[in-house]
Order: C-alpha cells, then structure tokens, then sequence
C-alpha cells in the first residue's frame, strides 16, 4: 500500500492525493483514505508516500539491450534490470542484435531470457526486412505470434519505397505498426553529426535535416494511401515536426517518438568532438529543440523514447568518426525530462508520452492506477537532485553527456506486472552527497 | 632565443594575432637557416620529434621532417593505416604506446576531424596537427601567410580569394579563420556543390562564381580538386570545371595589377590552375615550399619548448 501520495493517470484524468491499496499483484483501492483499514494489517508493507508522485509504469517503445550480439555493451538482464531502475515496466527492444531478429528463433530466445529474469517485460520489435537488408520481408506473422509488438530496421531506412509500401500494408495485416528510422542515406553518407554552423566549423560531415523530413514526408504518403499504421522513430528535425503535425490533422494513422537528448540538447555540445554527443539521428539546433519541446507538450509527439543505446568505451574513446552512435538513457530519463515540466509541458502530459501513449502504440494492456488493474505503477520522488556520476546504474555502460549533470526527479519504486522490480533502498548510491 | 611558447598547435581558431606574429618572427630567423650552406642549428639537439602520418603524404612530411632535422631534433617517421576496418590497433593504444617513449613532438595527419584533438588530450607531448579530416592545417595557414607577409610586409587591409573546393578543404578552412586574424578579407569562391551549406559560419563572404571573388583581389589562392571526387555529383566534369572554375589569365587580369597567386599543391596543371598561371612571376608556389619549411621549424621550436618545461614541471 502506497499511503498519502499523488496519483496521476492521464488515461482517466487523474490526479489526487490518495491511498493506493494492492493485493496480489491488483490495484484494489485508490482513493483518499483507502489505505486506512490497511495500515495496521500484519501483511502489509506501507509505503509512505508523501510528496511524491505514483504514475502508471513507464513504456520504452525504443532501447537497445544488445543481446544476443554484443553482450559486452549491455545484456537483457542488466537491460532490465536498468530499465526497471529507470520506472518502467515495458521495454520495446530493437532488432539489431547479432543475429538480427528477424526470425522467430531470435525472438523467442529473447522473450525466453527475458522470462527466466523475470521483472520487467520485454517486447521484441522484429525487422522488417530480412536482415535488415531492405529487401525481402520478414516473417512478420510468426514474429506476432511469438511476442513482436512491431517491426522497424531500426538504425537502418527502408529506403525503397515499394518495400515500405509492401511492408506497411503486409504489417497491417498483423496489426503491427511500423517503426521508421527515418534517414536517406544517400543524403547522409560519411555524416557524423547534424549539418550546420557547427559542423562547418568542426569539419565534420554533416547529416541535413531533409534526410529526416524526406523519408517522414514519403512514409505518409505511402502510409494515408495503403491505409497503415506507420510511426516515426526517434524524430529531430523541426521539418519532421510540421509533417506530422499536418497528418495528423488531416487524421492519417501516424504516431512518432523523440528522445530525451534531442528534447535537451544542441549540436553545439559537440564541439570539443565529444563522442558522448555523437547520436543518430544527430544532436540539432535550438530552434529544433524547441520545435521538439513544444509538439511534445501539444501532444504532437505521442511518445517518449529513449533509444537506450549503450556502448563500450572501446566505442566511444576514439576518434570521432570512428565512434559509434547512441547513448544510454534508461535510467536518466525520467530525471532529465521533468525540468521541462516547469515550461508548457504538463506533467500529465509528460506521463502520458512515457506510459499511456506508447503502450497504445505497440498495442500494450495500458498501465493505470485504477482497481482491478494489475499494479504496473512508478513511484517517484519530484524534489531531490542527483548526479548519475555518483550513483550506482544498473546499464553496463556509461555512455552519456549527462552523467555529470544535476538532475531533478528519481525513480523512487517500480512495480511490473504486479510485482515490486525496482526499490531504492535508503542507502543505495551515494545520493547523500549530491544533496 | 626567448621566443614565445606554444602547448599544442591543433588549429588556427583560437591563435591570436600576436601569437601568429611571434611564430613569423621566429620563422624568419629560421628561413635564414635554411638558406646557409650549413642548414642545422643544435636548437631542439636531444628532442624527439615523431611525425605520426595516418594519411599519405609526401610534402607536408617531408617538410615536417626536414624542419625536425634542421634544429637537430631525433627525427622518426610513422606512417599508419587509420583503417578502422584493418585489424590495427586503436588510436587511444597508439597514443599510449607513443606517449610512452617520451617524445618531445609528436606531428600528426589523420583523416579523421577532431583526430589532433584527441591526441592533445592523451599525451605529455606537445601536438602539431599536420591536417585532421575536413578541419584544420595550421601550419599551412601559417606558411601561407607568412609568404604573403615576406611579398607584402602585412595581410592587414589585404583581399584574399580562395577559390575551389572549399566544402572539403582543411586549407581553405585553416586560412579563412587565420587570414581575417591578421587582418585581411577572405573572400571563398567555388561551385556550390563544393561549398559548405553554411559556408557563413566561417565568417567570410562566399561567391559561386571565381569572378566577383577574384575582382581586385589582391591574392588568389586556388585549392587543388581531388581526383577521387570526380564521378560523385559535386562536378560534373574535369573539363567543365577547368572552363568555368580554373584560374586562367584573363580571370587573374580581374585581379589587382600585382596580385600573388599562390596554391598548397601538388597542383593539377590545366585542371584548377593553367599552366602559365602556375609559372607566372606572381606565382608564389615555391615560396610557399621554402617558408613551410621555416614555419615548421618555428612551431616545433616553440612547442617543444613548452614540451620539455612541462616535463620538468611534473
């Protein structure tokens, strides 16, 4: 029983100070003063929830967890475990693993690790194309059946509009959206960062924008004229933004995601060829941002994704064009994102683009904090700061600009599935010393 | 010699003018050096200058090289494959392995931007970055002006034109920050495909055509076209280019009566620049061969330097 703490659920509107009272993995009561007859039960742990938030459980419809491939990055195990960490209960994994999961013996070993650790749920998103190569189209009613929620070459565009075409209405066909990384190529060949005054300066080869609104552009043709369900991953552009905002209006079935280092950060941070602020779709500029803040805030950007992509530091203390894109976000990201909730951005809002909306998307039981749901619920503690650096992450990586920064808002417990998966304890990490 | 000191020489950015001056200055002393028929002065006798050549490169290292020797410096050369596909070591384990034998120098070529960066961050040695990817060459912004300076005494009031491939030239971009410093306008002139987009951020006026660039310009400094471009879609063809971007006389005569026309080289005759352009008594191309060589030893005198009292230092 969480005791005295502020409810918030935008998929019913909802935000009170109450009880929340669970049994057996179910939400049985919410409301002012449910918990009394609870609080002196022997059975029961009471959790004091003043001056803290419970929302409904995170969903991450984008991370990276490496497995099966490059365990050494990060592994479904120490994933979880840094996504449970992080408030959520669903975590959407990316199909470029080694091999890619573009066939059910890689999905299901996937869902079958994941099961074995328990915790968070895994959702495998499956390719598109076999080995994300663009061309043949993957078994995509197989990899329903055996736990895919959607499909994408993420990392990697479908280029050729007639495969996008076949693989929108096939996806259709099995009620899975299809994911985009949205990147001509062509337009972005040898690009290591977003081209700009910045990369002019650097000498790096820049990545235009136009590559991303190109293909968004394109999808949405394709998308209002076959009739599918289409979403846009990781968007950054302002163009990408206008796009989508007019389908949208015009009631096409398109969805998109943005992170938090494009919600926060600009190319200039690059300067000093810091790897860490190497990402694909690369850092942009401040009217981006921007751009990104306000559709996030308008509901224009359904979802929040993290596109957790841990790396080694054999990917990342190198040269720049030598560096691997990503960055780890899983644990940061409730953190770095509620300082936008003292701008236009409401913290309904904020929960819906972190739960409720991407659980849609992928086609999620959504989670709520209403009785007779299974208790899928963060508790969060708005108020005090802390530094990644001197914590203790569950992420095998630390592949991030933010590690030094100050944050605000901390995952304070995490139930998946009805089961506590996540608890700071009192003396976990060192957070004293940041206060 | 109390000449002043330089840490790293990583790019022409963040080199002020009394900082450029102080290298002309040394430079001059030294350009007599290599005039005498004894070239070799004990100056830098007992450090140790590795030239660490990631990229093919036949000029630059030779003049680093020779530069090294001049001032009696141990000279060695290494080059790399900086294939990261190769199963070669990584930049970090060569820097570690390099630092370890203590050189004094270590001058670097690399195709990757930033490359001289991340040398600078992992080694007690001083860093000359000799060209990193699309980004910087000093010392040839340095050699550069300073052949202009040795014709005209000062860039101050000059007009400058680059013309070519600005887009991917560490060259032009070296000057275009370096030039204005000292006092001259930069004007960069080429195709728009070899532009950058936002060519502004070098804070210098930027034409499409060599004309207006070139008009009353008092040098003209044309960037070699690199032959593996050819076939992309940045040009269309050799002889199309030469017609409407080659320096020819009658675009030099747009020029200021005694303007220099100087090039990095090595020179595509016919392609970037004619041939009687190229051999003209304005041409400057030699000059620029002859002042590298001092300017390098002037920067490697003032980093190493500031090399061995950071060792005594610590």
């Amino acid at each position: 029983m969480v005791e005295n703490v502020r409810g918030i659920d935008p998929s019913r509107d909802f935000d009170v100070v109450c009880d929340v009272v669970i049994e057996g993995g179910t939400i049985t009561h919410v409301g002012p003063g449910a918990g009394a007859e609870y609080r002196n039960a022997d059975a029961a742990k009471v959790v004091d929830g003043t001056g803290k938030w419970l929302l409904p459980a995170f969903v991450d419809m984008h991370a990276h967890l490496r497995e099966p491939g490059h365990e050494y990055k990060e592994d479904i195990s120490t994933g979880l475990a840094a996504a449970a960490a992080g408030g959520y209960a669903h975590i959407c994994v990316m199909p470029n693993t080694n091999p890619v999961n573009d066939t059910r013996a890689v999905t299901d070993m996937m869902k079958q690790r994941a099961r074995e650790i328990g915790g968070v749920a895994l959702h495998p998103i499956a390719a598109i194309t076999k080995g994300q190569k663009g061309k043949q189209l993957t078994e995509m009613a197989e990899l329903r059946e055996a736990g895919a929620v959607a499909v994408s070459d993420d990392g990697v565009c479908v280029m050729n509009s007639a495969v996008m075409r076949k693989a929108l209405e096939y996806a259709k066909n099995f009620d899975m959206p299809v994911i985009q990384h949205a990147e001509d190529h062509d337009l972005t060949e040898g690009a290591d960062m977003n081209e700009g005054a910045v990369s002019t300066q650097l000498g790096l080869r820049g990545w235009p924008r136009v590559a991303e609104d190109i293909i968004i552009a394109r999808d949405i043709l394709l998308t209002e004229y076959v009739g599918a369900r289409y979403h846009a991953a990781h968007i950054s552009t302002r163009g990408a933004v206008r796009i989508l905002r007019e389908a949208k209006n015009r009631g096409i079935d398109v969805t998109c995601e943005v992170t938090p280092h494009h919600l926060l950060l600009t190319d200039s941070s690059v300067i000093g060829y810091d790897t860490f602020c190497k990402v694909n779709p690369p850092i942009r500029e401040a009217e981006d941002v921007a751009a990104l803040q306000e559709a996030l805030a308008d509901g224009t950007i359904d979802a929040i994704a993290t596109d957790h992509a841990p790396h080694s530091p054999l990917e990342k203390d190198c040269e720049f064009s030598a560096a691997s894109p990503g960055m780890m976000g899983l644990e940061l990201c409730f953190g770095l994102l509620l300082q936008l909730t003292e701008g236009p951005l409401k913290v309904s809002r904020l929960v819906d683009a972190l739960s409720t909306r991407p659980a849609k998307i992928v086609g999620l039981e959504v989670p709520s904090l209403k009785e007779g749901a299974i208790a899928e619920l963060t508790l969060v503690d708005p108020n005090t700061p802390w530094v990644p650096e001197q914590s203790d992450l569950e992420t095998k990586s630390r592949n991030s600009p933010f590690m030094k920064r100050q944050l605000k808002g901390r995952i304070e417990m995490t139930i998946a599935g009805g089961n506590i998966v996540f608890e700071r304890q009192p003396d976990n990490g060192k957070a004293k010393e940041s206060e | 010699m109390t000449a002043a000191t330089l840490r790293h020489l990583l790019g022409t950015r963040d080199l002020s003018c009394e900082r450029a001056e102080s290298i002309f200055e040394t430079a001059d002393a030294f350009l007599e050096v290599t005039r005498r028929p004894i070239k070799k002065v004990p100056t830098l006798r007992g450090k140790t200058v590795i030239n660490l050549f990631f990229e093919a490169s036949t000029r630059t290292r030779t003049s680093f090289e020779l530069a090294g020797k001049r001032l009696g410096a141990d000279v060695v050369n290494m080059s790399l494959s900086s294939s990261s596909t190769s199963k070669g070591e990584t930049l970090r384990d060569t820097v570690a392995t390099l630092d370890a034998m203590h050189p004094d120098v270590i001058v670097v070529r690399h195709n990757a931007s930033g490359a001289a960066h991340y040398l600078a961050e992992r080694t007690r040695a001083a860093v000359v970055n000799a060209g990193d990817g699309m980004h910087e060459h000093p010392t040839q912004a340095l050699l550069d002006a300073f052949s202009i300076r040795g014709k005209r005494g000062s860039l101050k009031g000059l007009k400058i034109a680059i013309c070519g491939d600005i887009a991917h030239s560490r060259v032009a971009r070296s000057n275009a920050l370096l030039f204005p410093t000292l006092g001259a306008e930069v004007r960069l002139a080429g195709p728009r495909t070899l532009l950058p987009r936002f060519v502004d951020a070098l804070g210098c006026k930027s034409y499409d055509r060599l004309e207006p660039a070139i008009e009353g310009a008092d040098v003209v400094m044309m960037l070699r076209i690199q032959q593996e471009r050819l076939g992309g879609a940045s040009f269309s063809t050799l002889r199309e280019y030469s017609r409407v971007f080659g320096l020819t006389v009658d675009r030099l005569n747009l020029a200021a009566p005694d303007a220099l026309v100087m090039h990095p080289g090595p020179m595509n005759r016919g392609v970037e620049i004619a041939d009687d352009v190229a051999d003209c008594d304005r041409s400057l191309v030699l000059d620029q061969v002859e002042a590298g060589v001092a300017i390098r030893m002037a920067v490697l005198y003032m980093t190493a330097a500031e090399a061995g009292a950071d060792l005594h230092a610590t």
